[in-house]
């Protein structure tokens, strides 16, 4: 496939507490030859309002970075977020119709069929070859797998890389971050974390991979205070790592 | 203000060790055995969307369908109630107990008698009620609600369970589970054979022919039905379908939702009492119809919901119910399904439970009829935010306009990624209880 002139939207969590990870998606992305553009001005995707039941709010907010991913270009929107990547495609026509503006639906709509998430783009891409010899567990984060149906393409990634194991564990177990369910229920999110923690010792992965930064931090922040000292990698770090190739 | 009603309970189960073995354990196992028996299918996806179009249809047009249901079971000799409350419900069938005479009413399992406080209100009347099925015979002599809709011991240990009955007993009994069951065998038998009413629910009732459906594995179902000399069965108005063939198709999901079987042990028929020339059943057959708040949601946003054919597998499935358990959610429903019908039938304290679910769709993957589980929880969080209290309006707006500005969000971001740099996690509210920040350039990302 050639390359293709990309949006590439970083989302809030990523532009927060994980700029690596923003970095090197745009690395990976490039390395298979697309041009891609950051783009400046888009903001968050709302979902943590919609999801808290405010869904003026999150129409607020995702109406920026609406018409920040339009200015942008025309075309893939390619986002490092399976749950950032199901807002906008699956519930912003249907939130932006609730809250009674319609030209932003069908705008939305017409946006939707751009949206890709990052290992979506990536698995159509050549693929190159490069080493990561390691047993991974790939946690297959909810939205990405129930809503967008996104499983085999990061899974085939990984499994394209040499000396790279997938192991088999709860990886569509949810890690119980949910927005803000991690902070409005936190005894809740907690134990659900230490369910698929439990499960990620059990299963001999020597790392944790994921498409979702968020759950990410969530399970890797209760790892840390249960003195847990497996690595937490985003995809996109792993890719960008393994592509580089062992010279540089 | 971290003391409300959900966490609090949520922090008592989350702790206890015990349930959290008897949870995962038992969940895994149902869960499991419906993963099983549905790969054996190669047209699951099929009978969930024609069993979705049955329940649809059927609900679109409930009254006709009740009232035909009530013309049939009028028809073989049955009396019909529809109580618009639980109070009405209890008061009729507390009624037929009284004018029958009755000392003692036994039970097979109904989630409905739960809802309505039906033990209760026979007590209080002077009448000893006797559970049959034996999960909730357990519960009952436990003094405990049932936990989950299908398997109402669900959260208890072998050993746990041997000790309730030993207690009942008043000698030590083994827990092994086949003494135990030899013990409810022997002890039930007699419930069996001296209760002068027997009650149950109704899993599904027949509207062409009056008939009403009851599923179990234990047989104490078919006995309330049949020795006793007035049978009453419950049922929410909702569980009705049209035909039998309707009845075929939700009788190839049930069973295998609920239990991972194809078919239960027993599934009872029951079309009014007992007829000239027939040897055993009831003279006297009721249906108790009731209402209950369902008809508030019958024209609405949550129809959906009263599709619900109380299969248990969203429980099963939901990582929130495998973490807390049935009690926590201190409503007659649990899980997502509870979720979503106790705000809407119980209100009050119920409300909360809109916020028991991270949202991750398991439920609807499992749901036999497809209910959207996951919209109908978010669509209860916005009526609530509609009268949510102040600060959190407030918060949502300030965050609206702060992040609608793309200044005002590069502004917040850089304070943030400075503020998970230099404060400890452990002083974040909510998060750092019981996780470390994220420290920027360091987690998942260096």
């Amino acid at each position: 496939m050639a390359g293709a002139d990309v949006s590439f939207f970083s989302t809030c969590i990523v532009d927060a507490v994980s700029g690596a990870v923003g970095r090197a998606a745009v690395r990976v992305l490039e390395r298979l030859g697309h041009r891609v553009t950051v783009v400046a001005g888009a903001t968050c995707c709302g979902q943590p309002a919609w999801n808290s039941g405010f869904a003026d709010e999150a129409a607020r907010v995702a109406r920026t970075t609406l018409r920040a991913l339009e200015e942008a270009g025309d075309g893939p929107v390619c986002l490092p977020s399976g749950s950032c990547a199901t807002m906008i495609r699956v519930y912003w026509p249907e939130m932006f119709q609730l809250v009674g503006d319609r030209a932003s639906a069908t705008r939305a709509e017409r946006l939707a069929d751009r949206v890709v998430e990052f290992s979506e783009l990536a698995a159509r891409g050549p693929r190159l070859p490069g080493k990561f010899p390691k047993r991974v567990a790939y946690h297959s984060s909810c939205h990405m797998t129930r809503e967008l149906g996104i499983v085999d393409q990061p899974s085939g990634l990984l499994d394209g890389l040499e000396g790279c194991r997938r192991v088999a564990w709860a990886s569509d177990l949810c890690c119980g971050f949910g927005g803000t369910f991690a902070v409005k229920q936190p005894e809740i999110s907690v134990a659900m974390a230490d369910a698929k923690i439990d499960s990620l010792l059990a299963s001999g992965a020597e790392m944790l991979v994921g498409c979702d930064q968020s759950c990410l931090l969530h399970l890797e922040g209760r790892m840390r205070r249960r003195g847990v000292a497996l690595p937490v990698r985003h995809l996109a770090l792993v890719l960008d790592q393994a592509w580089e190739g062992p010279a540089t | 203000m971290s003391g409300s009603g959900l966490r609090a309970r949520a922090r008592r189960a989350v702790a206890d060790r015990d349930l959290a073995r008897a949870l995962a354990g038992a969940t895994d196992h149902l869960a499991s055995k419906r993963a099983q028996v549905i790969d054996g299918l190669d047209n699951w996806e099929q009978l969930r969307h024609s069993a979705r179009a049955v329940r649809e249809r059927t609900i679109a047009h409930l009254p006709e369908v009740l009232a035909r249901l009530a013309d049939r079971v009028e028809a073989a000799g049955g009396r019909v109630f529809f109580a618009a409350d639980a109070v009405e419900a209890c008061a009729y069938v507390v009624e037929v107990a009284r004018r029958r005479g009755a000392q003692r009413v036994a039970k097979a399992k109904s989630m409905i008698s739960e809802e309505i406080g039906l033990n209760r209100a026979l007590e209080a009347a002077g009448l000893e009620v006797v559970e049959t099925d034996l999960g909730e015979w357990i519960m009952q002599l436990a003094g405990e609600p049932p936990s989950h809709i299908v398997a109402p011991a669900l959260h208890l240990s072998r050993s746990q369970i041997g000790g309730i009955l030993s207690r009942h007993a008043g000698e030590e009994l083994s827990d092994d589970p086949a003494a135990l069951t030899a013990f409810a065998r022997r002890r039930l038998r007699e419930v069996f054979l001296s209760a002068e009413v027997g009650i149950t629910g109704c899993n599904f009732a027949v509207a062409e022919t009056g008939t009403v459906c009851v599923v179990t594995n234990e047989g104490n179902g078919r006995m309330v039905t049949s020795l006793p000399s007035v049978h009453i069965a419950i049922m929410g108005m909702e569980r009705v379908v049209e035909t039998w063939e309707d009845l075929d198709l939700m009788l190839s999901l049930l069973p295998r939702s609920a239990t991972g079987q194809a078919l239960t042990a027993y599934t009872t028929m029951v079309t009014g009492p007992r007829r000239s020339g027939e040897v055993d059943g009831p003279d006297e057959f009721h249906l108790v119809i009731l209402d209950g708040g369902r008809s508030g949601i019958l024209g609405g946003p949550y129809r959906a919901a009263l599709s619900c054919i109380r299969c248990g597998a969203c429980l099963n499935v939901c990582p929130v119910y495998r973490q807390i358990g049935g009690h926590a959610y201190a409503a007659t429903y649990s899980g997502p399904i509870g979720s979503v019908i106790s705000p809407l039938l119980f209100g009050g304290e119920a409300c909360e439970l809109r916020l028991a679910s991270s949202l991750c769709g398991a439920c609807y993957q499992v749901c036999p009829v497809m209910i959207p589980l996951q919209d109908l929880l978010l669509s209860l969080r916005r009526d609530a935010a509609a009268t949510a209290n102040r600060s959190e309006r407030w918060l949502w707006r300030g965050w609206a306009r702060m992040w609608s500005s793309p200044r005002w969000y590069r502004l917040t971001i850089r304070l943030a990624g400075v503020g998970a740099r230099f404060i400890p996690g452990r002083l974040v509210p909510r998060w750092g209880t019981g996780r470390d920040v994220p420290r920027p350039g360091r987690d998942a990302g260096s």
